[in-house]
């Protein structure tokens, strides 16, 4: 793999990250191709080979009927989150097609309230090469977090 | 001051002799959540604990709870079901950590005290001492006997693979527990057909667990918050529907047909419907009626105290209710199917789930109302609720515009808790 290749691998990741972070939830499905899987998973279900997701999407469509669900139709406290996310492991590189994964972890702060952990886990992703660049073909993010506080908005 | 308004009152009172308003008083009090702990949950009812798909085979096991008590459902070698507490007859360790898996017997590490699938003591670990220089050193007493020692054995019924167990040995079969009203919906998801598990979701939500009884009991709210329910004609207030109780007030059965989608009447008006609302992708709503439903679209039934059936079109699960002290409680949504489904309905099923569950569109808000309900009680527990829609009486409509199935519940309570 050409360090250009996972420069701009780590670029996506980081982008991707502080996208979520900044509350455009527009940008958010740009980081996938049309034909895309974005999955929230317990990694109970993961591990026991249960198909059931959190949240289950199969198309960048899809992504966009979520946005538009967290900004119109979801009513819910207001907060803020916050990534932090590793750095990439490659595990499979073809010329426009990679095989990554990382550990993540998600602070969420109400208003008026102190930070908390709120969701911890790992992408476990395929990212291929498009004309616009590095795009998720698929992100799964499979968390330990037993207990979700309450319930989950915004996108991990 | 005569006439000085407590906020924290010492008693509980209600402001009428029916259960139109309802004190908050009951969602914020310790001792009243210990008494309904005992005359709720370990006695005189039965608790939902899990699926018979969950442990196939025998020796399978899930760790589960019945009120705040963690028990052991575990497969017997028969075939039969066994619920049995987790906790060591020696030192009362809750000595079974895993959630689920297969063993032969289970083993309390502290002191390697074995027990049976029963609950049976089986093993004292140097229960006739130790030998030592030709002299016994040690031991139980004589008059130890290994029979008195068992887990707590819980009494077991189940009914079209779903499995409840109850604390209480003098409890009433399930049959007359849940009453032949709601039995037919039970019966309507779980005619015997062969249930494939699809997964858990876990949420921990900050309010008492009433709420969620009572979230599911009420049929306003969907139309009015649940944006998705109101717009594609899902669930709302000019839908088909009926509400049943039991006799006793305790369980219910919310019945509705999907209607219009779409602007028509009144309402509409609420600011939650979002005229010319599509999706990017359909195939969320993508809905297959299927025979067995005959006719209702959506039928959401609460078994008291502790679980819900879920059927909202092809989405089918059981959410069991776990409280954890007044102010919080566990909700634990499994998702399944049928043996028989096509694949096709499977990944139907898969996907209409994210309509639901802690971070599902019409799912995840009920969660925060429950928080902030909460909130509200906490902070001026002398106030009360409402909950008068529909009139201040207990029965069955044939509409949802009622808040009827709630009067239902605390009028039991009343009469449990107040006897």
């Amino acid at each position: 793999m050409e360090f250009q290749d996972y420069y701009e691998l780590t670029q996506l990741y980081t982008e991707y990250a502080l996208a979520i972070d900044s509350g455009n939830w527009d940008d958010w499905p740009e980081f996938f191709i049309d034909e895309c899987i974005y999955r929230l998973q317990p990694r109970e279900n993961y591990e026991r080979g249960f198909p059931l997701a959190t949240l289950a999407f199969e198309s960048k469509a899809m992504l966009k009927d979520r946005v538009y669900g967290v900004r119109e139709t979801l009513f819910h406290d207001p907060y803020y989150q916050r990534h932090v996310v590793s750095a990439p492991a490659v595990r499979k590189w073809q010329k426009d097609r990679i095989e990554s994964e990382a550990n993540y972890a998600v602070f969420r702060t109400k208003l008026s309230e102190p930070s908390i952990v709120y969701n911890v886990g790992r992408y476990i992703d395929v990212v291929v090469r498009t004309s616009e660049g590095l795009k998720f073909a698929s992100r799964e993010c499979i968390y330990d977090t037993e207990m979700i506080p309450n319930s989950i908005i915004y996108p991990i | 001051m005569s006439d000085e308004q407590h906020i924290f009152p010492e008693e509980l009172t209600w402001e009428r002799t029916d259960s139109s308003r309802i004190p908050f008083m009951v969602y914020t009090d310790e001792e009243l959540h210990k008494k309904e702990l005992e005359r709720l949950f370990y006695r005189d009812h039965w608790n939902y604990v899990g699926l018979e798909a969950e442990i196939p085979n025998a020796g399978d096991f899930k760790r589960t709870v019945v009120g705040e008590r963690s028990v052991i459902m575990v497969r017997d070698d028969d075939g039969s079901i066994n619920v049995i507490e987790n906790v060591c007859a020696h030192r009362g360790m809750r000595f079974c950590r895993a959630r689920h898996g297969n063993r032969p017997d289970f083993i309390c590490p502290y002191h390697q005290w074995s027990y049976s699938r029963k609950g049976d003591l089986q093993g004292v670990p140097f229960r006739r001492g130790v030998k030592r220089d030709g002299k016994v050193q040690g031991g139980m007493p004589k008059d130890f006997k290994p029979a008195d020692h068992n887990l707590t054995k819980l009494k077991v019924a189940t009914r079209g693979g779903v499995v409840f167990a109850s604390f209480d040995h003098d409890v009433e079969s399930l049959e007359d527990y849940i009453g032949p009203k709601i039995l037919a919906y039970f019966d309507r998801i779980f005619d015997g057909r062969e249930l494939t598990i699809l997964g858990y979701n876990r949420q921990r939500i900050p309010g008492n667990w009433k709420l969620m009884q009572e979230n599911i009991k009420d049929p306003y709210h969907p139309g009015l918050l649940h944006t998705w329910f109101v717009t594609f004609g899902l669930w709302r207030a000019d839908n088909k529907s009926e509400m049943k109780i039991d006799d006793h007030g305790r369980h219910a059965a919310m019945i509705s047909t999907r209607g219009a989608a779409g602007k028509a009447g009144e309402v509409t008006d609420v600011s939650s419907f979002k005229d010319g609302m599509t999706l990017h992708d359909p195939r969320l709503v993508d809905i297959v009626p299927e025979d067995w439903w005959g006719g209702p679209t959506a039928v959401m039934t609460t078994i008291f105290p502790n679980v819900i059936l879920q059927q909202q079109v092809n989405s089918v699960s059981t959410r069991h209710i776990q409280p954890r002290g007044n102010g919080e409680f566990d909700f634990v949504w499994t998702h399944f199917g049928f043996a028989d489904d096509s694949e096709e309905m499977t990944r139907r099923r898969l996907r209409q789930a994210n309509l639901f569950g802690p971070a599902g569109f019409v799912s995840a808000d009920d969660g925060e109302v429950i928080e902030f309900s909460q909130e509200g009680f906490d902070s001026n527990p002398s106030h009360r609720t409402l909950v008068e829609l529909g009139g201040r009486e207990v029965g069955d409509t044939d509409h949802m515009v009622t808040e009827t199935l709630i009067r239902g519940m605390y009028r039991y309570w009343r009469k449990v808790m107040e006897a």
